[in-house]
């Protein structure tokens, strides 16, 4: 995972609530057995018609959105399924934030483990991030994550929240599964311990 | 600092007996007793683990079948996606290398993860099961925490057997009274989701308690709870008890003699504690419940079956009402009209929320000695070949065809549309599974969620039905 420290960037904004993840990435680009290309069918439905030709009307079609970095969404972004493609399709299109007044439970933890920073802000922030997009596209705001801050463009700093620990690993550019695997001690006893509940074989 | 004396919820009790370590100002490392992996969201993990050199830590606490993306007609025919047929041999070929025992598609017990994890008697009380589905909340019916992750968890699951987890808060779903004819576990989980809405759960485990509850049989506590994450909650737990030990009792891989005995002793001590505190409480009157029904694109958006379209220019919110607008505008229904006689093109009875048995039972009753519509396409997906099986041998799959339905083989189909069994666009859809969301069905398709009973009758009208008019 990359590490993440400092992002000034441009906005896109998509005031829906409740953006599932079928719409992030529909079912049907699930098959893949890897990883790659599926930026490209980020918000396929939305942004392509059915004969695959970009609809002028969607915000990832505008000018405005060419090198944005941070998706300002609606409230509980990402529900639905748990697919972590979604937070893949995101990342691979180029945004390594999404700010939303909420997410999804599943969704967060999979931007968290894939570097695609999930930002909670407070209703006010939202709307005035909203407002600010609307009056001037190319405005931009930095994320400090050591100082979990959001610099707006009038030079207003918003705190926001993030899990201590997965902060720790993006400032480090450290993976949680190095941190599971040096835990074997503690498993292989845990197990000594517990038993077995079920064994499949 | 709590001890053991304190009155703890089942939740808490399971959490606490599965923390291998806790830091300081970091998640829980939390054990895993069971993994469930299917092909959609397994192969990008295993890649990880080839990358990395590692096995599979407990390949004897993880199984695997093939159900989302596999076809449900005859079995004997080659797949005809190449990228779906890729797929699938990708899952066996990870299974055949890392020794995880695979469900394929030939098997006996092959079926949706969901629907054969509970009859094989895998899913137990008191144990913490993970799968790379969000509909995972289905085994928590039997006590179990159950809960869906995405795929760098299914890889951290199967090189360490673990997750790091922070624990969620807990939120009780109590649920009075008692259900009417016609009303059934789909339409007490769809009220829920209508009451608090799709985010109302989120960073919260649901216990759903309540004479409600408990009158349900196994079949309708798992609908019950394989919904929880429409409403945002990860997970959904109902306390085990004499209906849970008697569906698991004699299951292929339940405890036997002294070990069941043991292990029913075991699982009478994991019920929430009197007086035990939640973070939060909801309560539902089952007894006051009508048939429900989606009008919009998510589940949230759901009404009773004699209610009417809700119209935009009532709501004040303005973010509510350009949802709604947008949802109306999707699935194209007039604000005010009655949801009864909405014109329907297809009826898909199935998934891992109503594809067992007794739903088939249920959508049957309706079906038996009546014809479906002659403009409505029927699909009836058992949820695995066990279902199949059974469903046979009481001649339901005989009420089905002579009504007019198609009699499928098992799987996710068209519940998530990845197999080839989807909408064409435009299309309405009654259907028994979870999701309403724009194109969930195939792209263009619009979905209204609903019981199989409803399923059932609105074939046979080929419009919005409301099932009680036809019951005897």
């Amino acid at each position: 995972m990359q590490a993440f420290t400092t992002l000034t960037a441009r906005i896109v904004a998509l005031p829906n609530e409740n953006v599932d993840t079928d719409q992030i990435i529909p079912a049907r680009f699930l098959k893949a057995t890897d990883k790659v290309g599926m930026g490209d069918n980020l918000f396929a439905d939305w942004r392509y018609d059915r004969e695959g030709r970009p609809r002028p009307d969607f915000v990832l079609n505008t000018p405005e959105a060419r090198g944005a970095a941070i998706l300002l969404a609606g409230d509980n972004f990402g529900c639905g399924s748990s697919r972590e493609h979604a937070a893949w399709a995101l990342l691979g299109y180029g945004f390594r934030a999404v700010i939303s007044t909420s997410f999804a439970d599943i969704f967060r933890n999979n931007a968290l483990k894939n570097g695609l920073l999930p930002v909670v802000v407070d209703a006010d922030t939202h709307w005035q991030l909203f407002s600010v997009v609307g009056e001037e596209p190319a405005a931009e705001v930095t994320i400090d994550l050591a100082a979990q801050t959001l610099r707006l463009p009038d030079g207003r700093a918003v705190r926001f929240p993030i899990d201590a620990f997965a902060c720790q690993c993006w400032l480090a550019g450290v993976d949680e599964l190095g941190y599971l695997l040096a835990r074997a001690p503690q498993i292989e006893a845990y197990e000594q311990r517990a038993g077995d509940m079920v064994r499949t074989k | 600092m709590t001890t053991s004396t304190q009155p703890q919820t089942l939740f808490d009790k399971i959490w606490r007996g599965h923390v291998v370590a806790q830091e300081p100002d970091s998640p829980a490392v939390l054990y895993v007793d069971l993994h469930l992996i299917h092909e959609v969201t397994s192969p990008q993990a295993f890649a990880g683990l080839r990358e990395r050199g590692l096995p599979v830590r407990r390949p004897d606490k993880t199984v695997a079948t093939v159900d989302h993306s596999i076809p449900t007609h005859d079995r004997s025919l080659p797949i005809a996606d190449p990228q779906c047929a890729r797929q699938i041999a990708q899952l066996e070929a990870n299974c055949r290398d890392f020794g995880i025992p695979l469900y394929a598609a030939d098997s006996p017990h092959q079926g949706v993860v969901h629907v054969i994890g509970p009859e094989l008697g895998l899913t137990q009380p008191g144990m913490t099961i993970v799968c790379g589905d969000s509909h995972t909340a289905t085994h928590g019916a039997f006590g179990a925490l159950a809960f869906g992750v995405g795929t760098s968890e299914v890889e951290h699951v199967l090189a360490t057997q673990c997750l790091l987890q922070h624990k969620p808060k807990t939120c009780e779903v109590r649920v009075e009274g008692r259900l009417r004819p016609g009303v059934g576990p789909k339409d007490v989980i769809l009220a829920l989701i209508a009451q608090i809405g799709v985010g109302g759960g989120t960073g919260h485990v649901f216990e759903y308690t309540g004479p409600a509850i408990r009158g349900l049989s196994m079949e309708g506590r798992m609908t019950v709870c394989n919904m929880s994450i429409e409403a945002g909650a990860r997970a959904g737990m109902i306390a085990a008890d004499d209906v849970t030990f008697e569906y698991l009792a004699g299951r292929p891989f339940a405890p036997t003699a002294t070990a069941w005995e043991e292990a029913t002793a075991r699982w009478r001590k994991l019920p929430t504690d009197p007086g035990a505190a939640y973070d939060k409480t909801v309560t539902l009157d089952a007894a006051v419940l009508e048939p429900m029904i989606t009008y919009g694109t998510n589940p949230g958006m759901v009404a009773a079956i004699t209610d009417r379209v809700p119209t935009p220019d009532a709501v004040r919110d303005p973010v509510q009402r350009r949802a709604l607008e947008k949802a109306l505008a999707y699935m194209a229904l007039t604000p005010g009209a009655a949801l009864l006689g909405q014109p329907v093109d297809v009826v898909f009875i199935g998934s891992c929320t109503n594809g067992r048995l007794s739903d088939l039972r249920q959508a049957a009753s309706l079906l038996r000695g009546r014809k479906v519509h002659k403009r409505v396409r029927v699909l009836v997906v058992p949820g695995s070949q066990q279902v199949k099986e059974e469903a046979e041998a009481e001649g339901l799959d005989v009420v089905f065809r002579e009504a007019g339905c198609e009699w499928r083989e098992p799987g996710c189909s068209m519940c998530i549309a990845m197999n080839g069994d989807q909408l064409q666009p435009g299309q309405y859809a009654v259907s028994t599974s979870n999701r309403n969301f724009e194109g969930r069905q195939g792209p263009g398709g619009r979905t209204f969620l609903a019981s199989p009973l409803t399923a059932a009758a609105s074939a046979v009208a080929g419009a919005i039905a409301d099932p009680r008019a036809m019951m005897a």
